[in-house]
């Protein structure tokens, strides 16, 4: 049986070379703590089973204290210049196009089918995670198709993972980090203080204000956490289930539904959300990628601010009316 | 009351611009030692949670492919496509690619987008092409607007289609939390009143990606007025 844990070996194994290349790459003033960061990351993945839960803990430490103290640098893998680019893609043309359509056709293809292949009574794909695994295998079988089509150098594909994987630096491991503080936070009750407190302040006289602080509790609250998944339980909780629903007599499931994309539209204005909101800006390289409020969050500022406002108009006129 | 000190923390930290990692660290062990953890037990929870979360660094997994493709040319392939449709412009582009976005996620195939895999390597390029074909002299302050626009296409048209889809995790948690709470729904009856928040969104934001097209238009309109001014007395 495949389970995840072939992929984060695949993954660790990454790493380990991006590590290694960036050791060897004499143009990074920073080289050594380049390799320091991504060897500790492959460490994670291809051990992280049997290190323990401290042992994770102190890993963790040791990868803030590389890339927060000093901070990485980008390397300079041997590439292609912009002129060999365009040569390329006047031969290649719309080939070119074919690898990163296999990735996306694998996964689909993998959740829809191959989840479903057993041999005798073992499923091919571990039944808990067939899109990730399905993911991994269409990296193998894209990457396999690309080498065929260009007959690249040997190390190519790796240093050309690490000239972006530099590129994204230490952001890579932020909404992990991040997915790991929503669960100490969890942890230590922090969403039942907050929800509590939220429900002591608002005065709760009618639907209409019960509405606007639920949907507004769980975009400020997502804003907060990074991710409207750790808001919904303790905004709906708090403020949700005991008013809009009970009190008021609103339709559990028209309440709950737009609730959570009432917090949806809070991810859009956070760089808590790292993956969605600052990955992408170091990967499009915007000058204000550090900035708390980047580019990608100003761009979604407006459509989060109105979608939040027609948010509360829909449940207020939908929700005592199904 | 104590334990919010960690949302001070992290509040705190990103209004003073510290790095962010370090940031989430101070903020996990205050929230851990103020919740009534001792150092030992907050950092094996956190790093417990770290590791249990690393299929979502698996992403990560891409960069050798969209890198190997970028070295043989994949973005000016991109870029030659757009440019060669005269009908295509950014907003039109961007639209299209958000309603794309919407519809597939709620069909379930959320992988089928994704900031590595398509923004950088694709939408991106396209977006800035079809600009550039009809402004050659596009300003880079206009450039960085566009890459930001293409990027929350995507995040927009993902988190707005999604959860049509019954078997989504968002659904799911809606659904487990109500069961738990003595109320029963069926994942359809949450993805039916996904709806209209999903038309509401498509409404908005591709009204705004359309009206982009006159944005890119004025800022690049400044651009060329300053450059015919300059070395003239």
């Amino acid at each position: 049986m495949i389970s995840l844990v072939w992929v984060y070996v695949l993954a660790g194994l990454t790493f380990a070379a991006f590590s290694v290349f960036s050791l060897t790459d004499a143009e990074n003033p920073k080289r050594f703590r380049n390799a320091g960061f991504w060897g500790l990351l492959a460490v994670s993945f291809l051990f992280g089973q049997w290190l323990g839960d401290l042992g994770n803990g102190l890993l963790l430490i040791a990868l803030v204290a590389i890339a927060g103290v000093g901070g990485l640098g980008q390397g300079k893998p041997p590439t292609t210049t912009p002129e060999e680019r365009l040569a390329h893609a006047k031969r290649f043309g719309a080939r070119l196009f074919i690898p990163t359509l296999i990735i996306p056709v694998t996964a689909l293809l993998g959740t829809l089918v191959l989840a479903k292949v057993k041999f005798g009574d073992t499923p091919l794909f571990d039944p808990k995670d067939p899109t990730l695994i399905a993911l991994g295998l269409g990296v193998v079988l894209a990457l396999a198709t690309a080498v065929a089509m260009f007959r690249p150098p040997a190390t190519a594909p790796l240093q050309e993972g690490r000239r972006l994987m530099d590129s994204v630096g230490w952001a890579a491991i932020l909404p992990q980090m991040l997915a790991a503080l929503g669960a100490v936070f969890a942890l230590a009750g922090v969403g039942q203080v907050v929800g509590g407190l939220v429900s002591d302040v608002v005065p709760m006289t009618g639907p209409l204000i019960a509405v606007v602080t639920y949907c507004v509790g769980m975009a400020l609250f997502t804003v907060i956490m990074g991710n409207a998944f750790a808001a919904f339980p303790v905004m709906t909780a708090a403020i949700g289930l005991p008013f809009v629903i009970h009190q008021f007599g609103g339709n559990p499931a028209i309440v709950c539904a737009i609730g959570m994309l009432s917090g949806f539209c809070g991810t859009l204005l956070t760089p808590m959300a790292a993956n969605f909101n600052v990955v992408p800006a170091n990967l499009l390289d915007l000058p204000d990628r550090n900035a708390a409020f980047n580019g990608v969050i100003r761009a979604q500022a407006p459509t989060a601010l109105a979608l939040l406002l027609a948010n509360m108009v829909l449940m207020y006129l939908l929700a005592f009316r199904f | 009351m104590l334990v919010l000190l960690g949302i001070a923390v992290l509040v705190a930290g990103f209004l003073l611009r510290l790095n962010p990692l370090v940031v989430i660290l101070a903020s996990a062990i205050v929230t851990g030692l103020t919740g009534g953890l001792s150092l030992p037990e907050t950092i094996a929870a956190f790093g417990k949670a770290f590791n249990d979360n690393r299929y979502i660094s698996i992403v990560w997994l891409v960069l050798p492919v969209i890198g190997l493709l970028e070295r043989y040319g994949l973005q000016e392939q991109a870029r030659r496509l757009i440019g060669g449709l005269r009908t295509v412009t950014t907003g039109r582009l961007l639209a299209g690619y958000l309603l794309a976005r919407q519809i597939t996620a709620a069909l379930g195939q959320t992988k089928l987008g994704g900031h590595p895999q398509m923004v950088r390597p694709l939408i991106a390029p396209m977006a800035e092409a079809a600009a550039e074909a009809r402004h050659p002299n596009l300003p880079d302050k206009t450039r960085f607007l566009i890459r930001s626009h293409a990027a929350g296409a995507d995040n927009i048209g993902l988190f707005f289609g999604e959860d049509i889809f019954i078997a989504i995790a968002s659904i799911l948690l809606i659904k487990g939390f109500l069961e738990q709470n003595g109320i029963i729904v069926q994942p359809l009856h949450l993805s039916v009143w996904a709806i209209p928040t999903a038309i509401v969104a498509f409404a908005i934001h591709g009204t705004r990606l359309l009206r982009l097209d006159r944005r890119i238009a004025r800022e690049s309109a400044v651009q060329d007025a300053v450059s015919e001014g300059e070395g003239r007395p």
